[in-house]
């Protein structure tokens, strides 16, 4: 499934972010992926407020030394992972 | 102690082995704890705060059926206040809306609802309970979604065609995940094994289903199952590894690699009464008795894929082969993959099935 740069990602219920060792970690069913760097600061704003759009916005920022169109399709990839562990719902 | 020994990420927790189904696989040793032996709600907690600090990231709430616990509630939040992610796995009986409610205010993670069938009559024939009405009651209570909700099929002979019908019950509820779990024969599964194993026809016409399904649920609800193991080439890395991922808690406090593993005889399985769950993980004769490599015999001593499957299933190995440190018989390199086959040969056809009746799983005191 494609990926809606306008829609909204946010976790889905009963997945969360949780600490283990001093480690981010996304919970959810039988899986726990740790998050580090890159993905830590996808997952904290797929809130429901943030389009995908302005979250490859801020991370272009972020990584300003890297290519913008491979934090793109970085991060459309992270979220395809994501929403194919059924992590993540997309609202319009 | 072994060296640079990862820690667990997963804590089973049987609360209770009572339960108000009798189904004819149930993981349950064949000897059920006693009410009288069960672990207080204090010890629980204390071993939900013991396991986080240990590095485990999930308390999967199981049983017989958790919801016997009077104390369930009081558990979930527990487990949660802990840090841990809290799933109950259950048969949704006894439950009703307001006990939902309870358990989801307690902070409850995650609903695994076990499902028989598709129908009541084919859930009746294997779980010796009138249960599946009440099941679609519940999901009916988890239609707005609050709460990460998967369905457990289980599957074997006498339910494997129905797998269209039970897509359809998870299509039409909040579910986010569906696991298709063919049974496992240990305990009641093992004894009832010839009246279960499904035909290579069936599992052929399985797989092309649940593929099929995949793909069109693909971001709506993920589809997980495994290959029954006495079909497959090589085994399955059970449990991820002995004494890998996983650690067990049976309702009296004994801690156990693995749901099925006080069947090897010899082991002795330490209490979380009398040691902390840090020492048990670390260094305790039944988690070291199959880590690593050094128990392993040929095949799969010199094999490549020993760091991926882990020579398989202990149990499984005592089971079939009556030596818990030999190769899982199901591996095709096995010696004795012979006597899998010989079992499958008997159940290819169903007209010529074994002429006995189920053995239903009974109850403890």
């Amino acid at each position: 499934m494609a990926i809606d740069p306008n829609s909204k990602p946010q976790l889905s219920p009963g997945v969360r972010l949780g600490e283990s060792s001093n480690q981010r970690v996304l919970l959810m069913p039988e899986r726990a992926l740790r998050l580090l760097g890159p993905s830590l600061e996808i997952v904290q704003r797929c809130d429901g407020k943030h389009t995908v759009e302005q979250i490859v916005a801020d991370l272009q920022k972020i990584y300003s030394k890297a290519e913008p169109h491979k934090v793109e399709s970085d991060i459309l990839g992270y979220l395809e992972l994501l929403q194919n562990e059924r992590a993540l719902d997309f609202t319009a | 102690m072994m060296a640079s020994q990862d820690n667990p990420l997963a804590l089973v927790c049987e609360l209770t082995h009572r339960c108000p189904l009798h189904c004819v696989y149930c993981s349950n040793p064949h000897e059920l704890t006693a009410r009288a032996s069960e672990l207080s709600t204090e010890t629980w907690s204390s071993v939900f705060k013991q396991a986080a600090e240990l590095g485990v990231l999930q308390a999967d709430l199981t049983g017989g059926e958790p919801l016997a616990r009077t104390d369930i509630v009081e558990l979930i939040r527990a487990a949660r206040a802990a840090g841990l992610y809290v799933s109950l796995i259950t048969s949704g009986l006894p439950l009703d809306e307001a006990k939902l409610d309870s358990l989801l205010a307690a902070g409850l993670d995650h609903f695994q609802l076990s499902f028989q069938g598709s129908t009541e009559p084919v859930a009746e024939e294997i779980s010796g309970t009138k249960a599946h009405a009440q099941k679609l009651r519940v999901l009916e209570w988890l239609k707005s979604p609050r709460i990460a909700v998967t369905l457990n099929f289980v599957l074997h002979r006498h339910n494997l065609h129905q797998i269209g019908e039970m897509l359809a019950i998870a299509e039409s509820s909040s579910a986010t995940r569906i696991e298709f779990a063919n049974v496992q024969y240990y305990g009641w599964g093992f004894a009832n094994r010839e009246l279960l194993l499904p035909t290579r026809a069936q599992l052929d016409q399985f797989l092309l289903d649940v593929k099929a399904a995949e793909e069109h649920l693909r971001g709506k609800i993920r589809v997980e199952y495994v290959v029954p193991d006495y079909y497959a080439k090589y085994p399955k890395p059970c449990m991820g590894g002995w004494g890998r991922k996983v650690m067990l808690i049976s309702p009296s406090g004994e801690a156990l690699p693995c749901h099925a593993a006080a069947v090897i005889p010899g082991l002795r399985f330490e209490n979380v009464k009398e040691k902390s769950l840090r020492e048990i993980w670390e260094s305790s004769e039944a988690f070291d008795k199959f880590r690593g490599e050094s128990w392993m015999q040929e095949p799969c001593k010199s094999c490549d894929r020993r760091t991926q499957d882990f020579g398989g299933c202990r149990c499984q190995a005592l089971l079939i082969a009556s030596d818990a440190s030999a190769t899982d018989p199901v591996c095709s390199l096995s010696p004795n993959r012979t006597k899998v086959d010989a079992v499958l040969a008997e159940v290819q056809n169903p007209q010529t099935a074994p002429n006995v009746e189920f053995l239903y799983r009974t109850n403890p005191s």
